[in-house]
């Protein structure tokens, strides 16, 4: 901990340089995702302007939409909804790798306790995700 | 409704749910889901699906400027995480197993504790001394924020235990409903752990996308995340919460925070009487 400076130190590594480095990776992640999100999501309205849609009743998205390995397959051929559904799958990578961040963080600053707090957490989001893949 | 017209209307409705919430500090996230069944006829899980989109969109949109005010901790929040996190794939679970009627009636009754919660928060405060607890040094969660003077403020936490645990309700709400559930984070620790209010609030914002990401994976698995549909809501609500978060000015937000107040109230109880007639 930092305890006489308010400006983040460069050469040390402390918990609130860490932060800094945290804030950045999550906002450059929202702002790539976005970006992939919009360029997909104009393409799709345009293929599908002039159709009618419902949400109301519930039908669960086609396959290839919910598995990673597919879905880059379409993205490849410029698929619009596959085009969406990777920003997406940005957006969730972004707060994952600032916990991957947080493991390296803790390891420089030595603290044990907080490698295996961090790393239990990462481990509690990977088996969400590849559970569900 | 044409998909064009359908889209417009949409970003429009999530930019002002992402603008009233960053601007009154309870979230678009809440009131995005009731505006997407109620006003829109959406399918709750379809809602549910882009509303969780939405909700890592503006934690980690809001992250560098909450950051920058020196106040959130690190520490604290991926401690909390382990529960937040857990908690959340339970609420996924849980989701794909309780009829949306259910939903619906769960969601009226949340939305009403907040806004009872927010009404309560503008009301009383107040600061009372505490035995301190030896484990908020052991778990290295003790820490210090700027007093504003150029010093810094120490302080430390307490009731671990019992926050830990209302930190896995707040995640299982997170995952059922597809929400931040900012509000009960605070008052986890705020309330439960005494954590200061500024602490609480920006560590908070960091712990919502990570929790909201342990069950996004389900969701998305599951098909509730329709690209249609999750692309004006997660660009809504990010763009109006970003707006908000610069429009903040303290004059004037205790009136808006009413206004807001009154309509999560009334959205509440609009949900309960839905999911009770079987209209959702």
């Amino acid at each position: 901990m930092s305890e006489q400076t308010n400006k983040p130190n460069p050469r040390r590594f402390d918990d609130e340089r860490m932060e800094h480095i945290m804030g950045r990776l999550l906002q450059v992640g929202v702002l790539v995702a976005s970006a992939v999100v919009l360029f997909g999501g104009v393409l799709y309205v345009h293929a599908h302007a002039a159709s009618p849609m419902d949400y109301r009743t519930f039908a669960s998205e086609p396959s290839a939409l919910r598995h990673p390995a597919q879905l880059f397959r379409l993205v490849a051929r410029g698929d619009a909804a596959a085009i969406v559904q990777l920003g997406i799958l940005l957006l969730i990578a972004t707060p994952i790798a600032r916990v991957v961040f947080a493991v390296i963080g803790f390891a420089i600053e030595r603290d044990r306790l907080y490698v295996a707090v961090s790393l239990i957490v990462l481990a509690v989001l990977l088996a969400s995700l590849l559970h569900s893949s | 409704m044409h998909l064009e017209l359908f889209t417009a209307l949409v970003f429009v409705g999530s930019l002002i749910a992402g603008l009233l919430g960053a601007l009154t500090g309870l979230g678009g996230g809440v009131v995005l889901v009731p505006l997407l069944t109620i006003l829109f006829h959406v399918d709750i899980r379809y809602a549910i699906g882009a509303s969780l989109v939405s909700v890592i969109a503006t934690s980690s949109g809001a992250a560098a400027a909450y950051v920058r005010e020196g106040y959130s901790s690190v520490r604290i929040g991926m401690f909390l995480e382990m529960a937040t996190t857990v908690g959340a794939i339970f609420g996924a679970f849980l989701a794909g197993r309780v009829p949306t009627r259910a939903l619906a009636i769960i969601f009226g009754a949340v939305l009403i504790y907040s806004a009872w919660l927010s009404w309560q928060q503008s009301r009383n405060k107040h600061e009372v001394h505490h035995a301190e607890n030896p484990w908020s040094d052991r778990l290295r969660l003790s820490g210090s924020y700027p007093d504003g003077r150029g010093g810094e403020q120490p302080y430390k936490v307490d009731r671990i235990s019992a926050g830990f645990t209302t930190m896995f309700g707040a995640g299982t709400l997170s995952g059922l409903l597809g929400i931040g559930s900012g509000a009960v984070k605070v008052l986890a620790m705020d309330q439960v752990m005494r954590i200061p209010f500024k602490v609480s609030t920006t560590t908070s914002n960091f712990m919502i996308g990570v929790t909201a990401a342990a069950s996004a994976g389900i969701y998305l698995h599951r098909g509730y995340v329709d690209p249609g549909l999750a692309f004006p809501v997660m660009l809504g609500v990010l763009a109006g919460s970003l707006i908000g978060a610069r429009l903040l000015v303290r004059a004037g937000v205790a009136s808006l925070r009413m206004i807001f107040t009154i309509v999560i109230l009334a959205l509440g109880v609009e949900m309960i009487v839905n999911g009770w007639m079987g209209k959702i």
